[in-house]
């Protein structure tokens, strides 16, 4: 039986190649720009995270969950890797598993793996990196309040390589926006509380065991022995 | 509480996601994903063409060659392709990481 290799990555077909071509820029512009920031900022304590958070991406990749109507999703990770690594690192890490997967086991397509790269990688690392930042800056300093701001970044991740997925398909010409967003818009919704609810437990097991690796905000103020801040997190 | 240490804390990182990848994922739902379903729906699937490297690649679609059962064959393509993951992602990280001076000595 002929099963199509989908699995939420755009098969080759599903763009045009003006667009794949355009997408491959963008990929490449923020790889490069993700490989200058670990340079500067990517610490040697950090080296392994990188590895165990590749190897779980990939993992939880594999694991479809069901969603409603005979539909599932998988778990992304690009919003787990920009809380963990910061968002520019986290483009590396999710770039370099979209490729194993294109390359080594024909998941995805190649012409357009530049988009790939950025609707399930980069966009939604980016975005969850800076809206988490953003939230905790005027969010109060307790762990319900970073956990809840996690939950809302990795659906968020989801959300817009859905929109961004679509747009791409309607500019393709391949099925009219009108169409294609709804459906995708619908499904992904549901997708990304998955996302949500593995981001979450994720970071909740890194916040328990080394709050200091978790990148962006300031966990260990409010990790397990800190002084407590607002009852929670406190032993 | 003590911070666990960074071996420990990669061990039993690297042993969940090995683990899951392993035992769970031959058991994972195989109902269309979210961008499949939509491609049935919307009657657009059919533009999808099998990658170039479909008849290349070592691992097609998650299931390792020359393993009858497909759960199996799903599970060794898991099991494999974690650890290579980590291999890849912990050595391309030491070639692009922050570099004080300290040589290229391994961590953990």
């Amino acid at each position: 039986m002929y099963s199509l290799p989908i699995a939420l990555h755009i098969p080759d077909g599903f763009l045009s190649n003006g667009v794949s071509a355009v997408l491959w820029v963008v990929a490449i512009v923020i790889i490069a720009y993700g490989l200058r920031v670990a340079n500067v900022s990517l610490t040697e304590d950090r080296v392994p995270l990188l590895g165990v958070l590749a190897a779980f991406i990939f993992a939880g990749q594999m694991l479809n969950f069901p969603v409603a109507g005979g539909t599932s999703g998988h778990f992304l990770g690009a919003a787990l890797a920009a809380v963990l690594l910061g968002p520019w690192i986290a483009c590396i890490v999710t770039a370099v598993v979209i490729a194993v997967q294109a390359i080594a086991f024909a998941d995805g397509g190649i012409t357009v793996l530049g988009a790939n790269i950025v609707n399930m990688g980069a966009l939604g690392a980016l975005l969850a990196g800076f809206l988490m930042v953003a939230a905790l800056r005027v969010l109060p300093k307790t762990r319900g309040a970073f956990l809840g701001t996690v939950a809302v970044v990795a659906w968020t991740a989801v959300m817009v390589g859905a929109i961004a997925t679509a747009l791409q398909l309607a500019i393709s010409g391949t099925v009219p926006l009108g169409t294609v967003l709804p459906a995708m818009v619908g499904v992904h919704a549901l997708i990304g509380i998955g996302e949500a609810v593995i981001t979450v437990a994720a970071v909740s097991a890194v916040l328990a065991s080394r709050p200091d690796l978790i990148a962006i905000g300031d966990p260990e103020r409010y990790a397990a022995g800190a002084p407590a801040l607002a009852g929670e997190g406190a032993r | 509480m003590s911070r666990v240490p960074l071996k420990l804390f990669t061990i039993v990182g690297l042993a969940v996601a090995v683990g899951l990848a392993t035992a769970v994922s031959p058991f994972a739902a195989s109902t269309p994903d979210g961008l499949e379903r939509v491609a049935e729906d919307k009657a657009f699937v059919e533009a999808a063409k099998d990658t170039p490297l479909h008849e290349s690649s070592p691992i097609p679609d998650y299931a390792f060659p020359g393993i009858d059962d497909e759960r199996v064959a799903t599970g060794v393509a898991g099991f494999v392709g974690t650890l290579f993951m980590f291999g890849l992602g912990y050595g391309l990280a030491l070639l692009i990481r922050r570099r004080d001076g300290g040589g290229g000595a391994t961590t953990a």
